[in-house]
């Protein structure tokens, strides 16, 4: 629990998933609907929430070999919302400028990735450290 | 006119289902002749950059093969997240469901039929006069 500004954030539910193989991504994403149900998420913020979810977790498959993934129900004043918490121990992002810009890509895909999923979701950060991997943590408000 | 493959995406695909879907439809295509592809895709709840990506590719093998694609049924939450997301799907025909799909194919074929047979002077009948 920490404070941002006047206003608490509150985790109220949480669980961990280890992602090992491309099978586990469907899985995850019917997670994420779950959660993100429960706390009544609209449909068009609940596909943003799972699309972004599913391009870092693909990263995360792609260029770590998987990782963990956490998700929580946050609560912050009046709004309820969903964090994600993706976590690998992969090589790291040299220049994560860089990872963030359109078209920027190192692997096969269409190198929106990072900027796009940034687009989807309330609140975005990527930490990363060459050699001890990446973690990108989402947020998106219930009607954020 | 030849026929048409009308496939019905019901379950959300996980990657090599999706990469296997792509090279049993082109097969589909070339072994049946068909002119037209309908892909249905009003059960899919999530289109990412993957899936986005396997669209587009079917859509331009298929040309290859001398057949269009037509993609019917987004639902309206994916079409934003796909934009959002950066994916416009270039190249990729849309109709809203799959009768208008159909309708968009086989106007299109058939423009493509006139297309060839102009040189025959071949035409419709009922002359102005």
């Amino acid at each position: 629990m920490r404070h941002t500004g006047t206003t608490m954030l509150v985790v109220l539910n949480k669980d961990a998933y280890s992602i090992q193989r491309e099978q586990d991504v469907i899985l995850f994403r019917n997670r994420v609907k779950e959660f993100a149900v429960r706390i009544g998420m609209g449909v068009v913020n609940q596909t943003k929430l799972i699309t972004a979810a599913s391009e870092l977790v693909r990263n995360m498959l792609r260029y770590a070999n998987g990782g963990d993934v956490l998700i929580e129900v946050i609560t912050r004043g009046r709004e309820n919302g969903i964090r994600l918490t993706f976590k690998d121990q992969g090589p790291g992002i040299p220049d994560i400028k860089q990872a963030m810009q359109d078209g920027f890509s190192t692997g096969r895909s269409l190198g929106l990735g990072l900027p796009g999923t940034k687009r989807l979701v309330s609140e975005f950060d990527i930490k990363s450290t060459v050699g001890v991997g990446t973690t990108v943590t989402i947020v998106k408000w219930k009607n954020g | 006119m030849g026929p048409f493959l009308l496939v019905t995406i019901q379950v959300d695909l996980y990657d090599r289902l999706a990469l296997m879907l792509e090279s049993d439809l082109v097969q589909a295509i070339s072994k049946s002749g068909a002119q037209g592809v309908l892909i249905d895709i009003s059960a899919v709840s999530i289109v990412d950059s993957f899936m986005g990506r396997i669209i587009g590719n079917i859509a331009s093998m298929a040309r290859l093969l001398d057949a269009h694609t037509v993609v019917v049924g987004m639902q309206p939450a994916v079409a934003i997240t796909l934009i959002e997301l950066g994916l416009t799907l270039p190249g990729v025909q849309t109709a809203l469901n799959v009768e208008k799909g159909m309708q968009l194919l086989q106007s299109r074929i058939r423009v493509a039929d006139s297309e060839e047979d102009a040189p025959h002077g071949d035409d419709d009948a009922g002359s102005p006069e």
